[in-house]
């Protein structure tokens, strides 16, 4: 994108206050889209965004600029703009020469999305339609959305680094809404991979376009949630929003620095169920938080937080792993090159556990089981989290029965995690899902098996 | 260095870029154009030092082209006169593959002027970076010292942004705007008996001179250290006061099923009661971007229409749903001046300067009528609690216990439940203590009757 020279020269510039470190993060991302709502093709949107962001460190303060004129006068200026934002004071001429340091990607894309015709996208759009709207003379309305985006990077900073990336994201969804007696309700179903338009040889869209519509209707008939502490099964692949919440965000190094967590100074302790094993996995291929390099240029890497419920370690990008002399974990993210890298979860799973599914139900009197859940939100300082049912049932004599209304689950993190109690041997992945964080929006996975939480978890439901 | 103030040359600038594109349209094509440019600084202090310190300018264009009732829409992340052309052929190419739609088409000028509210503050320019360095620090040390029990902030920032904007068409359309605005923002860390709380206080407005930072670290001291202790409550049906924070928040999710774009896919909750009583009979909700103590006023909408006060509830009767000038015509009437947009999508509907018609009373006043109730501080999950389609919603909640009229113990780890129909029409009182946010909502202190409480 850059030639090397100019690299060289942007960075030489950014340390020329005596800074510590100074990083030029490249971006240029191309994305499209298409929209059909209510029988119609809104529009086919196609955009792209290109910039450059300088960061320069001098001892804890960071400056920051970016631009988007990636010419070397623009490059130059942003540098300058960077420098001075940092305050350093020393003026020693330092030179850079940095080294191309390329890791070669897990796998290939086959088919980039730019290589397909718009047309076939928008066959793909009407055909999801027409099948949810055949499922059920109840679905009054469906929503599909394709999208694919190629975000092509390159970092390189004052340690001499020079590496890029290739990001190629595709997704599809579809959204529906039923209305009946009891008024409207909704039912949707999405499915992305960092993988071009193959994904469409791993998913059939009309299944798909069936789920969704049956959720809406099946919610139907869904009666109001309970309300209070309730024994909560989990199903397997989504569930994994509940350890994203419970303590993924609680293990990030730089709240955990900031006195901001719970499991602050509790390495080496029981923080979980020894049922439960936590990995942040940024190089599992095809799921939706994988990278080659983190956006500070580390190569991804798998780190396990949470071995048979002790805790290992926190996750870290380059600024923190500095200060506390160590190495990055390869968790350093940046929704573009207009924001300053911080410490992201990538795909955090829950590795399998032994028991049979079915009988963690059965063996479960009464509660709840929730087959696919929400987004959520914790706060990490206190533990509390919550996390929304999107489709959900209630448990009655150890078997699955009516399905009941949406709502918010909110419970500690640390006590969640040591009250399961049943860990399934089914595990998968779940849908794709953006986390957000201090307003940056990056691509995460989450996986879990089925499992159980005896205790722990308040359903917020309206019914007594 | 300082984002160095915007010339009188710049808007020439943008309407320059936009006239350029807004000539490349072809016979029996509407075409519009949106230009935007921006600067914003973001200065975070923490323990003393400055963490970081942001200096960032951005600009980009969208080019969207109706032809043959069809619609594509292309956009760039720069003001590159190179993807002038690649643009408008991709937005072109884009719209052959529309569905034909005889309701799509451009805005065209309604004949109601576009008012000068002064948005704009040369003053955001003007300010040194030290002072803005100096802000951040004074406010974490002063929030800090509030209370024995605060161990820290999380982050004490000061933030401030300039934005202008051109929207050109060929039929018609060709307005500028322009804003500034302004924020202080701490957040704390409050700890008692091993237990760690947060909050958070700000200030905002226009421009620096608008900023209290005693008010922000006064809200800040008091949010943090009243929930160290808290306990979950039991489960109960109970009257809740939502803060006025709170109550912005539920404001910009109704706002959103009473747009012209819910109602007319068949998504609105009341798409079918015009004119019907949906709210308590003392409740006005009002969509006015014009007015200018809302930080997101506007002159002019995402489709260079002229902004307007909207009576979306009147007295408790729904009054009127928003509309742009699209899903106006799919409705059978016109455009409210509700488009809203960024330069990378079409427009689509919505409010953006909500507010409840205040009552009398202070806060104080309505919990003293109150026996037994929760004064809501927080809600959390939000985007997953509530469905705006159902109107079902449930979210985490931590506040306060309110006791033969006063506050009293702390409470968190549950939540609160019910459908925004019913909480609606369960608004007992609206509060008269307005406050501005940095949001499309406004918020009051609202008491709501018969609320599900999840708890122990």
């Amino acid at each position: 994108m850059i030639e090397e020279s100019v690299i060289n020269a942007t960075l030489s510039t950014a340390l020329r206050t005596g800074a510590d470190f100074a990083e030029v993060f490249v971006e240029d991302k191309k994305r499209s889209s298409a929209h059909l709502d209510d029988s119609r093709i809104e529009e086919l949107t196609s955009g792209r965004s290109r910039g450059a962001g300088i960061r320069v460190i001098v001892g804890e303060s960071t400056g920051f600029a970016h631009t988007s004129d990636l010419s070397e006068a623009g490059l130059q200026q942003a540098a300058e703009a960077a420098a001075a934002a940092a305050r350093g004071s020393n003026g020693d001429t330092r030179t850079v020469s940095v080294t191309r340091q390329d890791v070669t990607p897990a796998y290939e894309i086959t088919t980039f999305p730019e290589t397909i015709a718009k047309s076939r996208k928008v066959e793909m759009l009407t055909m999801a339609n027409d099948v949810a709207r055949s499922v059920n003379n109840a679905i009054s309305q469906v929503s599909v959305t394709y999208s694919d985006s190629r975000r092509q990077i390159l970092v390189a900073n004052s340690e001499g680094l020079l590496a890029g990336d290739d990001q190629v994201r595709t997704v599809f969804g579809v959204g529906c809404v039923a209305t009946g007696d009891t008024g409207m309700q909704t039912g949707r179903m999405t499915v992305g991979r960092p993988i071009g338009f193959e994904l469409f040889d791993e998913y059939d869209i009309s299944d798909l376009a069936q789920q969704a519509a049956n959720m809406a209707v099946t919610k139907l008939r869904a009666r109001p949630a309970p309300s209070g502490e309730i024994p909560v099964v989990i199903g397997n692949g989504g569930g994994g929003v509940l350890f994203h919440e419970a303590c993924g965000h609680g293990l990030e190094a730089d709240l955990v620095a900031k006195s901001a967590s719970v499991f602050k100074d509790r390495v080496g302790q029981l923080v979980a169920s020894p049922l439960v094993t936590l990995i942040d996995d940024g190089t599992m291929p095809r799921e939706w938080g994988f990278f080659t390099i983190d956006d500070e240029g580390k190569p991804a890497q798998s780190n396990t937080l949470i071995k048979d419920g002790v805790l290992v370690d926190y996750m870290y990008d380059g600024i923190r792993a500095r200060k506390e002399g160590r190495p990055s974990s390869g968790n350093g993210r940046r929704q573009s090159y207009k924001h300053l890298p911080m410490v992201r979860m990538t795909n955090t799973y829950i590795s399998n556990g032994e028991t049979d599914p079915d009988d963690i139900v059965a063996d479960t009197p009464s509660g709840i089981y929730i087959k696919k859940l929400g987004g959520g939100q914790v706060d990490t300082a206190s533990g509390d989290f919550v996390f929304g049912m999107a489709e959900a049932y209630l448990i009655e004599d150890g078997k699955v029965t009516e399905p009941i209304r949406e709502g918010n689950l909110i419970g500690n993190g640390p006590a969640v995690l040591e009250a399961i109690d049943a860990l399934g041997n089914d595990f998968d992945m779940g849908s794709p899902g953006t986390c957000g964080k201090e307003g940056q929006g990056v691509p995460v996975g989450d996986g879990t098996p089925t499992l159980r939480v005896p205790t722990g978890l308040t359903v917020g439901g309206t019914a007594a | 260095m300082s984002a160095s103030s915007i010339d009188t040359n710049s808007m020439d600038q943008l309407f320059a870029v936009a006239d350029t594109i807004v000539a490349k349209a072809k016979p029996g094509e509407q075409i519009e154009v949106v230009v935007a440019r921006g600067r914003e600084t973001e200065v975070k202090v923490y323990q003393g030092e400055i963490e970081a310190f942001t200096s960032a300018t951005s600009q980009g264009y969208g080019v969207r082209i109706v032809a043959d009732r069809r619609q594509g829409f292309a956009y760039a992340g720069s003001l590159d006169a190179d993807s002038f052309d690649e643009v408008v052929a991709e937005a072109r190419d884009n719209a052959t593959f529309g569905t034909v739609d005889e309701h799509l088409g451009l805005a065209e000028p309604d004949g109601l002027p576009i008012v000068d509210l002064g948005l704009f503050s040369d003053s955001v320019a003007a300010f040194p970076d030290d002072r803005k360095i100096e802000l951040a620090k004074e406010l974490e040390e002063l929030a800090v010292a509030g209370d024995p029990r605060i161990i820290g902030s999380e982050s004490s920032e000061y933030n401030d942004s300039i934005g202008e904007s051109v929207i050109a068409t060929n039929t018609g359309i060709r307005v500028s705007s322009r804003d500034s605005g302004a924020y202080l923002y701490v957040g704390l860390l409050a700890e008692d008996d091993g237990e760690t709380q947060t909050g958070f206080g700000l200030s905002l407005g226009r421009e620096p001179a608008d900023l209290d930072l005693q008010e922000a670290a006064t809200q800040a001291v008091e949010r943090t250290t009243r929930l160290l202790g808290a306990t979950k409550p039991a489960s109960q049906r109970t009257t809740v006061v939502l803060d006025p924070y709170v109550s912005s928040q539920f404001l910009g999710i109704i706002g959103g099923t009473l747009s012209g774009g819910a109602v007319m896919t068949g998504r609105s909750l009341f798409a079918e009661r015009m004119n019907e009583q949906v709210a308590a009979s003392g409740l006005t909700l009002i969509d006015d971007p014009t007015d200018i103590r809302s930080l997101s006023a506007s002159e002019s909408d995402g489709e260079g229409l002229a902004t307007r006060r909207n009576v979306l509830i009147d007295n408790g009767k729904l009054n009127t749903f928003v509309n742009n000038t699209y899903t106006g015509r799919r409705l059978g009437t016109t455009s409210t001046g509700s488009a809203v947009r960024g330069i990378s999508s079409t427009p689509s509907v919505g409010c953006t300067a909500l507010q409840l018609l205040p009552g009398a009373r202070k806060q104080a006043e309505l919990l003293a009528d109150i026996d037994d109730g929760i004064l809501i501080q927080g809600v959390s999950g939000l985007h997953s609690g509530v469905n705006a389609v159902s109107g079902d919603f449930s979210t985490g909640a931590k506040g306060l216990r309110i006791r033969n009229g006063e506050l009293a113990e702390p409470v968190r780890e549950f939540t609160i439940a019910s459908t925004l129909q019913r909480m609606l029409l369960d608004v007992v009182e609206v509060g008269g203590d307005i406050e501005w946010l940095p949001w499309g909502a406004a918020g009051v202190s609202l008491v709501v009757s018969d609320v599900s409480v999840s708890g122990t």
